[in-house]
């Protein structure tokens, strides 16, 4: 099958994009500027990502919102219940076994359930909703998407859509614009205050240019959005968190909400509650940690990790953070080994170097609360 | 000078008999995008063509550099450690990675021409 095209696919081309394939699509890797000036233009201006590949769905239910999001909760074991109009938060879809299916954005706006899932996942999650909410309508949209992020982009996007400078990180609003009407949530994926942007396709290359006039404002590409990504400490769907990891040993504990653990008044009642919940009230056996390789060598995905000559571990994701200016990595050790400071040695090409269990994420967020 | 399909350039050295300097392309160090390690050999170490002698590590992935022909690397560039921009910023100058000894200097015959490189890429 050919691989698929986004609707900014030409004006990708046209400002130089590197284009590769990646989930089904033909996607720029980098532009012109290179992954590392991307990234740090990203950092100190913003960054204007196309990120129309992923998955937008819609869940609506014949009895309104509250039943929706009802039925959404057997799916996922985030409050979707207690999530207020004009709010989203981070939701997991899970298999039986705990494992993660795949991770998404969940908002409640004031007529549906809006969804954003991984591009690699999207037919599968649209079919286990369609399966496991039959009550609900559930339906994929091809509207494009994109995401402005960095300390310019609010005054940048609240120039096209008068009112995104009033919005709080989490909060989803309509804006309107001369592109139509912008389905806009203060988030992201970089680690910035910033925005991910739903605009009609048709409205999609006009709206970014639009955006790219601005000073400041630069194309940035797959590369870059994986190193801002892996310095913010946020996972990686298929190299952090797949079918195998649970949320509470890819240290995720935030994003499942009291109210569906034991104990809360809507505890359990998703797939894999019983593993979920046994790791969250005792301790899962291994743990997603940050690691900071000593030297200048980057340790990149499936270098195994070492305590005195034990296997303790792989890294799941690794390269070098541009804006800390040393080598990162994520990755699964041991639970006794998961302490923040601890020692490991990272095996690269035949050789044990040092590597610390660090804090994440390695460079602290800026998301305007 | 010489170049390789593996968009390495080989240099003779005039002032010292049998030796080559190598480094990588202005192609290859575009294509690969930013540097930022770059794991150099031992001096002193007797290689074969094609060893592996040099990592590269770019902001995206990690590649390797053969040994062009058989001999010993004599020098390594040791800014590189501070600096792996370099390869970057100037490949043909600052940004080499190793002086080699060659055993028979005929063995570059086979490499391309600047001239046959260009039409190459």
């Amino acid at each position: 099958m050919s691989p698929l095209r986004t609707a900014l696919y030409d004006l990708n081309v046209e400002l130089g994009g590197k284009m590769v394939p990646f989930a089904g699509y033909e996607m720029p890797v980098q532009f012109p500027l290179g992954v590392m000036k991307e990234h740090v233009a990203c950092r100190s201006g913003a960054g204007l990502f196309d990120v129309s590949h992923m998955g937008q769905i819609v869940v609506t239910h014949p009895d309104g919102l509250d039943a929706a999001a009802a039925a959404l909760e057997r799916l996922v074991p985030q409050n979707v219940i207690g999530l207020a109009v004009g709010r989203q938060r981070y939701g997991l879809f899970l298999g039986d076994n705990g494992g993660i299916l795949d991770d998404l954005m969940i908002a409640r706006r004031a007529g549906d359930l809006f969804l954003v899932v991984n591009a690699a996942c999207k037919d599968s999650d649209l079919a286990l909703l369609q399966k496991g909410l039959p009550e609900c309508d559930v339906k994929m949209l091809d509207r494009a998407l994109l995401a402005l992020q960095g300390p310019l982009a609010e005054s940048v996007l609240d120039s096209v859509a008068s009112g995104a400078a009033e919005m709080s990180f989490m909060d989803v609003a309509t804006l309107g614009s001369d592109y139509g009407d912008l389905w806009v949530s203060r988030s992201g994926y970089t680690g910035e205050d910033g925005y991910e942007i739903s605009v009609d396709a048709a409205q999609a290359e006009a709206f970014a240019r639009r955006v790219l006039q601005a000073d400041g404002v630069v194309p940035v590409g797959l590369g870059a959005r994986d190193s801002l990504r892996l310095e913010a400490g946020l996972c990686l769907y298929g190299n952090d968190i797949d079918i195998h990891t649970s949320p509470i040993e890819a240290n995720l504990v935030w994003a499942i909400q009291k109210v569906r653990r034991t104990g809360g008044a809507r505890a359990g009642g998703f797939p894999g509650a019983e593993r979920v919940l046994a790791e969250l009230d005792g301790a899962p056996t291994r743990l997603r940690v940050g690691l900071k390789p000593e030297g200048r060598a980057p340790m990149r995905d499936g270098v195994e990790l070492f305590a005195e000559d034990r296997a303790v571990g792989r890294i799941t994701s690794g390269g070098f953070g541009p804006s800390v200016e040393h080598p990162i990595a994520m990755g699964y050790v041991d639970i006794d080994h998961a302490a923040i400071g601890t020692k490991l040695q990272g095996e690269l090409r035949g050789r044990r170097l040092p590597v610390e269990v660090v804090d994440l994420p390695f460079r602290p967020a800026t998301y305007k609360r | 000078m010489k170049f390789t399909e593996e968009h390495e350039w080989l240099r003779p050295e005039d002032d010292e008999e049998n030796v080559i300097t190598v480094g990588i392309t202005e192609h290859a160090a575009e294509q690969l995008g930013d540097i930022v390690f770059v794991e150099l050999p031992d001096e002193g170490r007797v290689v074969v063509k094609e060893d592996d002698v040099v990592v590269i590590e770019s902001v995206k992935a990690a590649s390797d550099i053969m040994a062009p022909v058989d001999g010993e690397i004599i020098e390594v560039n040791t800014a590189l450690e501070d600096n792996p921009g370099l390869v970057n910023d100037d490949p043909l100058g600052a940004g080499w990675f190793f002086k080699m000894r060659v055993e028979d200097m005929s063995a570059l015959d086979e490499f391309m021409s600047e001239a046959a490189y260009k039409k190459f890429i």
